[in-house]
């Protein structure tokens, strides 16, 4: 019984969230095209050679993936500690971490899976060979979600202060170097004739690692920003 | 003699028995730089193989034990003050940051100067030097959230939250940054340790004894000034000599 | 550029003092002297809460009698 009615407050959660960002369609869309356009402007500042091109597609993918998710962490409880939400949601009788949980869990489908989704056409781009494309989307595909969890902390810590964009940055680009290196790393393991498991399971432990404790993590950083 | 550690937890005893204590740190961090450098560079002998180039580890290596160190000490008062709510440990997470920051620096620094003559590149992308940098950026990362708050009590807190987070990761990141080093195989200069002298050794161990008394020094100097600031409202620091003249 | 490796070269124990000894010491003067101002300002600031609250309490007890 109990454990229903958490998942049922999850899908709630994820639901009303999804909806949310359905209506602001333009904020989903610009995390997007920035993904797209930085990507697209490393061929120009490195020029067309396609041997660089093919070794640098995964770190450029990754680099970028990274900075395009922290474009929309910001939003990630504005909205709602701005209309009074999040004060009921810390009232509420049911777990924050759970309310957490699910606020993560529709960012990352709103920011995180969209660009998984862009990446093997953009991998495209560089001439990826369809293997390493492969590695690279299960990569991304792990390493995202972790990456909308700790960007969760940084948001929760930086809610409602002046600067917070660049502040929000500055925090939590550090804590997500081991994602990045073990996916990047999954996709060079490949395309050297090596296989991934190692990164892609490391990717894996980081991902069960921040699931159980970055929500919990979160709902005292929010308990810390909001009395 | 017994003490009791708990009446020194407070702000009011702290400040002054900080005040008593930070001229015979100074005084004996000074000494043992005077004593380590001379050891340095007047008796252990010029390396075979790096020359006279090495004596720069002599501050490069305990720099980088401190930056590390005094992260894990900065989170470790960061975790008290948040789980204790005491006030004093929160200061001293505050005060650590800056100094930790600084080693963090001097010790990339010096690296870039001992990879010049080594590796022939003032910057290589060497595990250690890249955990370095990752690690100056969590110190900024904190001081820089501690500075954009401007209540002091939220201010503590989220930034202790974060300096825990930090300490989590840092071992995370150490790895993940060596692993990525070894599979590019970047050009690593080791010391095996025991082709060091024994007088290197000594000079080494002296300034890291130096730094650490500078550290303790400069961090009670800085949180003597905080306590001040955070507690001016109260009655004991209007009857403090200091204020009072 | 490479008159700096060469005049490295000559004089190694120079660039080992100018470049990481001197520079070491220089943010060591450098973090003692801003500890050193930022606790004369903040015991200035306390000094002047201290007097403007005499002042206000002095005013007060004027008034009274």
């Amino acid at each position: 019984m109990k454990k229903s009615s958490l998942f049922g407050l999850l899908a709630l959660v994820i639901r009303r969230d999804l909806v949310l960002a359905m209506r602001r369609r333009a904020d989903v869309l610009t995390t997007l095209i920035f993904f797209v356009m930085v990507v697209s402007l490393f061929p120009l500042g490195v020029g067309p050679e396609m041997d660089m091109l093919r070794k640098m597609a995964a770190g450029v993918l990754w680099v970028a993936a990274l900075l395009s998710s922290m474009l929309s962490l910001g939003r990630l409880f504005s909205a709602d500690y701005l209309d009074g939400t999040l004060e009921q949601m810390m009232l509420a009788p049911q777990s924050l971490s759970v309310l957490v949980l699910g606020k993560m869990a529709a960012h990352w489908m709103v920011s995180g899976l969209p660009l998984v989704l862009m990446a093997p056409v953009l991998g495209l781009q560089f001439d990826m060979p369809a293997e390493a494309l492969g590695v690279l989307i299960i990569s991304l595909l792990f390493g995202t979600p972790v990456l909308s969890m700790i960007g969760a902390i940084g948001a929760a810590l930086t809610l409602g202060l002046r600067g917070g964009g660049v502040l929000l940055s500055l925090l939590v680009l550090p804590l997500c170097i081991p994602v990045l290196i073990f996916g990047t790393g999954a996709v060079e393991a490949v395309s050297t004739g090596l296989s991934a498991t190692s990164h892609l399971s490391l990717l894996g432990a980081l991902l069960v690692f921040a699931l159980v404790f970055t929500p919990w993590v979160t709902a005292q950083a929010l308990r810390i920003s909001m009395e | 003699m017994a003490i009791n550690w708990f009446k020194y937890s407070a702000p009011t005893t702290f400040y002054g028995l900080a005040g008593k204590l930070i001229p015979w740190f100074a005084a004996s961090s000074a000494i043992l730089f005077v004593a380590g450098l001379y050891i340095g560079f007047a008796v252990a002998p010029a390396d075979y193989q790096q020359g006279e180039f090495y004596r720069i580890i002599f501050i490069h290596v305990p720099a980088s034990i401190l930056s590390m160190f005094l992260y894990l000490v900065m989170a470790g008062y960061a975790a008290l003050g948040l789980i204790f709510n005491t006030r004093l440990s929160a200061m001293m997470a505050t005060a650590i940051a800056p100094t930790g920051a600084l080693f963090a620096f001097i010790s990339l620094w010096t690296g870039a100067l001992w990879g010049k003559p080594m590796w022939g590149a003032w910057w290589v992308w060497d595990a250690r030097l890249t955990s370095e940098l990752i690690l100056l950026f969590l110190y900024l990362g904190f001081i820089a959230l501690h500075a954009s708050i401007d209540d002091p009590r939220r201010a503590d807190r989220a930034s202790a939250l974060l300096a825990i987070v930090g300490s989590v990761n840092v071992p995370i990141i150490y790895f993940s940054v060596k692993w990525w080093n070894t599979l590019h195989q970047g050009s690593t200069i080791k010391f095996s340790g025991t082709s060091m002298h024994v007088a290197m050794q000594q000079a080494m161990f002296t300034v890291l004894a130096a730094c650490w008394l500078y550290a303790i020094a400069v961090v009670l100097a800085r949180v003597r000034s905080i306590i001040l600031e955070r507690e001016r409202n109260t009655t004991w620091i209007n009857e403090l000599p200091e204020v009072r003249s | 550029m490479s008159s700096l490796d060469i005049w490295m070269r000559e004089n190694p124990l120079a660039y080992v003092w100018l470049g990481s000894y001197a520079v070491a010491f220089l943010i060591f003067a450098i973090e003692i002297a801003m500890v050193i101002h930022k606790r004369k300002i903040t015991l200035q600031q306390v000094r002047l809460m201290r007097e403007a609250e005499d002042e206000a309490r002095d005013d007060k007890s004027g008034e009274n009698n």
